[in-house]
This record gives structure tokens, sequence and C-alpha cells, in this order.
């Protein structure tokens, strides 16, 4: 099993998109690209989920995690999913009020940061 | 445990949750009477339950292994996943605060049980200082409903 994050520019935002599975073992890669990112100065990221098969707990807490890094920049993470079966775990977890959650990478960029 | 009950046992390490979800879907795929969308559902709790019992071995540094067992009758497909961990109180988790707070950030942990309460149809927790097992069951023609219990030992 391997993620896939894959790193391009979109207006001024670093879109991030993932593929493949998310879990405890996955995570802290995930977690240590995001990170290298803000070190980066990026600090306005789309995380586009479209390409991920499978997200649990692990998951939703690295992205929480980046979005607490990000905000301390004064920057934001927002998340691009359409997939019913991962909307359902944040909506479960009340997270869909805490993440601006977007139809596509082209919508996520034209919100402002 | 009936007959026909699949037993996996697993190192307490990250990369085998995956193949405890692909025992626990491959199951359900034999049974054939979950919905796709439910199946999902108890792949994640699986997952969820399979990640706190590997930090709970991690916690007390023991190489054990932890127990995935899955079997069907006719009322549903029940898994239960045992460690050896120091057990917890289920009654007893952190409350979040709630998602319009900003102080919420500040967890990003703490929504496995949660999340495997919502998703599956029954679940009962049974924890003690030498272990903690999660029995969840999926029931047959159900489209999720309550009946969501803990227990402490």
């Amino acid at each position: 099993m391997d993620l896939g994050l894959d790193v391009t520019e979109r207006d001024g935002w670093a879109v991030l998109s993932v593929t493949g599975e998310v879990d405890v073992y996955t995570a802290p890669k995930f977690r240590e690209r995001l990170i290298e990112l803000v070190s980066e100065g990026k600090y306005e990221i789309v995380v586009d989920l479209e390409g991920v098969d499978f997200l649990d707990s692990t998951g939703l807490g690295v992205l929480v995690g980046g979005l607490k890094r990000l905000r301390s920049h004064d920057g934001d993470l927002v998340l691009v999913c359409t997939q019913s079966r991962i909307l359902k775990v944040f909506e479960i977890t009340g997270l869909t009020k805490v993440f601006s959650i977007h139809d596509s990478v082209d919508a996520a960029v034209t919100v402002s940061p | 445990m009936p007959g026909e009950a699949v037993e996996l046992e697993i190192p307490a390490r990250a990369e085998f949750v995956a193949l405890a979800r692909l025992a626990v879907s491959a199951m359900a795929a034999a049974d054939g009477e979950l919905a796709d969308e439910r199946v999902d559902d108890l792949k994640l709790a699986v997952s969820e339950a399979c990640t706190n019992a590997i930090e709970a071995h991690s916690a007390i540094h023991t190489d054990e292994r932890v127990v995935v067992r899955c079997w069907v009758d006719e009322s549903g497909l029940e898994v239960r996943i045992s460690d050896r961990g120091t057990g917890f109180d289920p009654s007893r988790l952190p409350d979040h605060p709630p998602v319009t707070d900003p102080a919420r950030l500040k967890f990003e942990r703490g929504l496995g049980i949660p999340l495997i309460r919502a998703l599956v149809d029954v679940v009962e927790f049974s924890s003690s200082g030498q272990g903690t097992e999660v029995r969840m069951v999926m029931r047959h023609g159900d489209n999720g409903s309550a009946d969501r219990s803990s227990s402490n030992n």
C-alpha cells in the first residue's frame, strides 16, 4: 500500500493531491509532506482527496494539525472531496464545520484565503 | 466462536492495519449480505479499533499480537479485536470542544471511538488492566440503527 503525495501550484495555492489509503501507517508521510510545504513558505494549501480510497481518524488528525499550523501563519488549508464515503468521516466527526470543502480544485482556489 | 470464524493475528505494527481491513472486507464480500456502504463503514471501524490496539501495545512495548476474529451468522457479521494493553474506560473519554470553537483544533486525536460508535450497529468495549476487546456487529438487512452500548469489566 502506497500513499501518493503530488504537489502542484495553482493561482498561488499549493495543491497537494493525495492518492491511496490514509491510515496510521501512511499518515506520518502525509504529515511530513504538509510540514515541509509550510516550511517552504506555502501557507495556502489545497488538499485534494479525490484520489483517496480510504481515510480514517489518523488522516483527520493530520488535516486538523495542518489547518492549525497554517492558521498560525495566517494561512489556510482547504479540501477537495466529493466522495461520499470520505465526506462521511468528516460529517460524523463534525469536521465539515471546521474545513472548507470544495467539489474541485478550481472551486477551491477561487475562494479567497 | 463459530466454526467458520476467521482468526487473524497481526503484529502490533501500523503496516498491518490494512491487512485487518482487507480480511474483514473479504469476509463481508463472501457473506454478500451487507451493502457496499456498510462494508466501508465496517472497514473504517476495524481500522480505528486496530489502530487503538496497536497503540495500546506500543505504549507498553509489548510484541504480543493483536487478534482479529470475524464471523458471520444469520443475524450479521461480527468482528472482535483484542489487545493486551492496559485498558481504558470508554465511559470516560474526554469530550472535544464544539467544532465551532477555535480550541477544537487542539484535538488531533480521540476521534476513533466516536467514529466506531457512529458506524457500526452494535459496539461493546470490554476493557480491564489485562487488555481490551472491541466487539462490533453489522446486522444483515439493517440500514444502520442504534443499540450501541458500552460495557466495562
